[in-house]
């Protein structure tokens, strides 16, 4: 099938300003269920609020936009009730690990089989360029006129901290590596988390002097390395790209069979 | 055959209503006084198939079940005050995406922690008006444990039937309170499923273009038909649209699905009504001190009897300003600062005839609460 084919393309064109990396993550993401060769009628797309979540509306699945920061909870109760369904959950800063941070931890810790996709664009784009928990200290945001002054989470950290069975991450530069984890992380029997570094030029970009969006992306080539490669050991500065974590661990709603059966021995 | 007798709490006549009606998913959260609701399920369900859930928080537990309730099954959760203050917004995406599910609340005292082991009904406004901006809801009550357990049944086929969330108001002296329900045989009470679409796979299916009757036959998640669901205001496909005719039509049709179906939903009882010059109108564990006086003064000839509500909302207007006509004053009992009283007297034509025999202390109105109010209006002294 044509990478077309997964789009509802009657309700193009999309909502992304120009030079957004969000498009090049939906890119990266069907390529990856195309390869994957999964069925449409499989895959439930469920997200928040924000310029991610913007993408469940463009995709042929079954498409499930929610309310900010709950998406993970709702894909909870579609994979729980029908096991046998692909959840793929794109987020962006704000619904992962903001207003959603605690429904993305406890994802992780049940190890649910649902794929999460981080949007990192280090900003809240859709209300105008207010800083995320991404963001980082020493950042110009529309709430931050004398920078920031909020360290920002390592969402690979995090995931691995909080139990996720597979953590990758990429960037938008890294298009065709993007596939593979996504490919490796929706194959995954398990929560999978993989973060994509995506540009947000129009608010991001722009207040903290990175440039347009072809700048941006040589900023991710420049400063990202491979873990385990040398240019990661000689500079540990710079953002270690790579799957961290991909280990086998009980599934969710396989323990919960289990406890089906249990319960109707006794 | 004998009909199976159980001793049970009102929590758990509501779980009985709820396997009754077919209940598959469950997701909640512990929380005082609605906590048995869970514990119950948690080993009920998966013995027929189905799943219980202990999520994170009253919220993911909200969200849950709506997930769940795509995927065809029947849904609910559990709560009461401080978690239902949480799950507001998620209910206001139920109404908009139109999915039914259940949410009982076993009030207790509030605002805020207020009285977590006390009975109180101060919800009956956010029930109505919890989630933002303007909407509709159905929302139950039931005084007994047989009544709670074919209310329950009741708010499962009416989410069904109007795709939407139904809120059960129980409280917690109905809750924790043990007494009998004989439980009905299968077929006793009517069960609505889940209405799908016949539209054929391959062909064009419109989740949000209503039928001639206003009903949305529904397709699974994971079925032949892919959609989009949305808390904005969306097109037939479900897909977001701010056109004004789109947001003005889905808008009315929200709330007009619910509101031109009032004597459907409506649900009432009538205890020693003939000839009342005294009504005493009241709903949930209230009622069941107002037919207790009704009862002894009725014994010594007095013309008293109980309007008892079990639907609150949509508030029956008509039924209540027809009843309550030709009284000499109606006392509306309950356990607030009169947020029923105030629908009373919007809906009947003489509101000075209206008075409120309330408590907001955690204890449970007494029979001589309300008669000390009734003798004084009756013109006997306190």
């Amino acid at each position: 099938m044509a990478v077309t084919d997964y789009l509802r393309e009657r309700f193009f064109p999309h909502m992304w300003c120009p030079g957004c990396g969000h498009g090049t993550v939906l890119n990266s993401l069907l390529r990856a269920i195309e390869e994957l060769g999964l069925n449409k009628n499989n895959i439930v797309m469920t997200s928040g609020i924000g310029c991610s979540a913007r993408i469940s509306g463009y995709v042929d699945f079954h498409s499930l936009h929610t309310i900010h920061g709950r998406a993970l909870a709702f894909a909870t109760g579609v994979k729980l009730s029908k096991p046998g369904l692909k959840l793929l959950v794109p987020m962006g800063d704000g619904d992962a690990l903001a207003i959603g941070g605690n429904h993305f931890i406890h994802a992780a810790r049940r190890n649910i089989d649902i794929t999460a996709i981080i949007m990192n664009n280090r900003i809240y784009g859709m209300t105008g360029g207010q800083f995320s928990p991404l963001s980082g200290p020493g950042k110009k945001a529309t709430t931050a006129p004398y920078l920031t002054i909020d360290r920002e989470f390592d969402i690979v950290e995090l995931a691995k901290a909080a139990g996720a069975t597979f953590v990758a991450r990429s960037t938008t530069y890294h298009a065709k590596e993007s596939i593979e984890f996504l490919k490796k992380a929706i194959d995954h029997k398990g929560f999978s988390v993989v973060e994509i570094l995506s540009q947000c030029p129009t608010h991001y970009g722009r207040k903290n002097k990175e440039g347009d969006a072809p700048q941006m992306l040589e900023n991710y080539r420049n400063n990202t390395a491979k873990i385990g490669s040398k240019a990661l050991a000689d500079d540990p500065s710079l953002i270690a790209r790579g799957i961290f974590v991909d280990v086998e661990r009980p599934e969710y709603c396989q323990e919960y069979d289990q406890i089906i059966e249990r319960a109707m021995k006794e | 055959m004998t009909k199976q007798i159980m001793f049970l709490q009102g929590n758990e006549a509501c779980v009985e209503g709820a396997l009754y009606a077919g209940v598959e998913f469950f997701a909640g959260y512990p929380i005082t006084p609605s906590t048995e609701i869970a514990e119950q399920l948690s080993g009920r369900l998966p013995e027929r198939g189905g799943k219980f859930i202990q999520m994170e928080d009253e919220i993911a537990s909200m969200c849950a079940i709506i997930g769940a309730s795509l995927t065809g099954k029947k849904v609910m959760t559990a709560t009461s005050g401080p978690g239902f203050s949480l799950k507001q917004e998620a209910i206001g995406y139920a109404c908009m995406a139109e999915i039914p599910c259940v949410i009982a609340n076993v009030q207790r005292g509030g605002p805020s922690t207020g009285n977590p082991t006390h009975v109180s009904q101060g919800d009956i406004n956010q029930a109505r008006w919890g989630t933002h901006g303007d909407h509709n809801i159905i929302a139950l009550t039931a005084s007994n444990h047989q009544d709670v357990f074919s209310i329950t049944v009741d708010a499962f086929n009416m989410a069904e039937t109007y795709r939407t969330p139904v809120i059960l108001l129980l409280d917690e002296a109905v809750g924790h309170l043990r007494e009998k329900l004989i439980l009905p045989e299968k077929g006793e009470l009517p069960i609505v499923d889940r209405l799908r679409t016949s539209v054929p796979k391959g062909v064009d299916y419109h989740p949000y273009l209503p039928r001639e009757d206003g009903r949305l036959p529904m397709s699974d998640f994971g079925g032949d038909h892919r959609y989009n669901v949305t808390g904005l205001f969306h097109d037939m496909w479900g897909f977001p649209s701010n056109n004004p005719k789109v947001v003005n039509e889905l808008l009315r049709h929200l709330v007009d699905k619910i509101d031109n179906n009032i004597r459907a939903i409506t649900r009432y009882k009538e205890h020693y009504m003939e000839g009342a010059e005294y009504i005493l109108l009241s709903y949930g564990s209230s009622a069941r001190s107002a037919i207790h006086l009704a009862q002894n003064r009725r014994a010594k000839g007095e013309k008293i009897g109980v309007l008892e509500l079990q639907s609150i909302w949509p508030f029956p207007s008509e039924l209540v300003r027809e009843k309550c006509a030709g009284a000499k004053a109606v006392l509306v009992v309950e356990m607030n600062m009169g947020q029923v009283m105030a629908q009373v007297k919007m809906a009947v034509d003489e509101p000075g005839k209206i008075f409120l025999a309330n408590r907001i202390d955690g204890k449970l109105i007494t029979p001589s609460d309300i008669k000390q109010l009734l003798r004084v209006i009756q013109g006997r002294g306190v």
